[in-house]
């Protein structure tokens, strides 16, 4: 029962603040309510049983990748450019875009409630990993069964920061 | 025990409210945190599955989702500088050197 309040507490905060983050004018604000967005976000994640992965939620999406983002938006300084670059170009992409979110998610939800969902159940019920530890099962699967995604991932890492590097710095050759 | 339907139905209205962002905003930077929105949605959605199948599995691809996240904010919001740098604008309505 208090489950099922707090899932619609957060579920409500997700989407209204899911729905400032595209209708707002300022990018900083529609930053602040996706960093809303995120932690509502982490929540549910904690409600799945899923403690890690909403604790890094909180610090990898929250904390850097919007961090990154507020950042650009204040080193580009945006928030008056962006009032005259909001104009309509083309007045039927709006309505007609919002009819076609409408219809997904009339498509997602017909789909979802339809499906009788089956499947192979694993052992990892959420009794076994509070006696474990969601951490440590993370951990575990990460160095056994997926050790080589986990490899690559670094590799990826590594070609994202050289890659953001060259493509941000000033051109030496340019005047 | 909540439903997991519930799960996700609000992630597919998660995913549909940035797809529409991507439609209807012209900032690149917005455009791009919609996506991020999306992201966030499909990871809902491993996480129920996860939780429903009893597996760890779903939260290790949340895992690398994730990583991929990172290094794709880091690229693109990189790209946003050059382009800004370049042009003075981030509106995608004045970017359109590849429209024919």
């Amino acid at each position: 029962m208090l489950e099922s309040l707090l899932f619609l507490i957060m579920g409500s905060i997700t989407i209204a603040c899911a729905l400032c983050v595209v209708f707002q004018k300022n990018p900083i604000y529609s930053a602040i309510f996706l960093i809303q967005t995120m932690v509502s976000l982490a929540v549910l994640y904690v409600l799945l049983h899923a403690q890690f992965i909403a604790a890094i939620q909180v610090m990898i999406y929250a904390g850097a990748i919007m961090v990154l983002f507020i950042f650009v938006i204040m080193l580009l300084n945006l928030s008056k450019a962006d009032e005259e670059g909001e104009r309509d170009n083309l007045f039927f992409q709006k309505p007609s875009a919002i009819i076609l979110g409408f219809i997904l998610v009339v498509m997602i939800g017909t789909v979802t409630l339809k499906t009788v969902f089956q499947g192979v159940k694993g052992e990892y019920t959420p009794e076994t990993i509070s006696q474990i530890g969601n951490t440590q099962l993370v951990g575990k699967m990460l160095f056994t069964k997926y050790v080589f995604p986990f490899e690559i991932a670094s590799i990826l890492l590594f070609a994202a920061i050289i890659g953001a590097i060259i493509l941000a710095k000033k051109r030496i050759i340019e005047d | 025990m909540i439903p997991l339907t519930w799960y996700l139905i609000l992630s597919g209205i998660l995913f549909s409210i940035g797809a529409v962002g991507v439609l209807i905003r012209r900032n690149a930077i917005v455009i791009f945190m919609c996506i991020e929105l999306m992201l966030n949605a499909v990871n809902l959605a491993f996480i129920t599955f996860s939780r429903q199948l009893n597996s760890m599995d779903g939260q290790i691809f949340v895992f690398f989702i994730m990583t991929v996240a990172a290094a794709e904010a880091a690229v693109g919001l990189a790209i946003i500088i050059a382009i800004y740098r370049n042009k003075a604008t981030v509106n995608v309505d004045d970017i359109n050197l590849m429209k024919w």
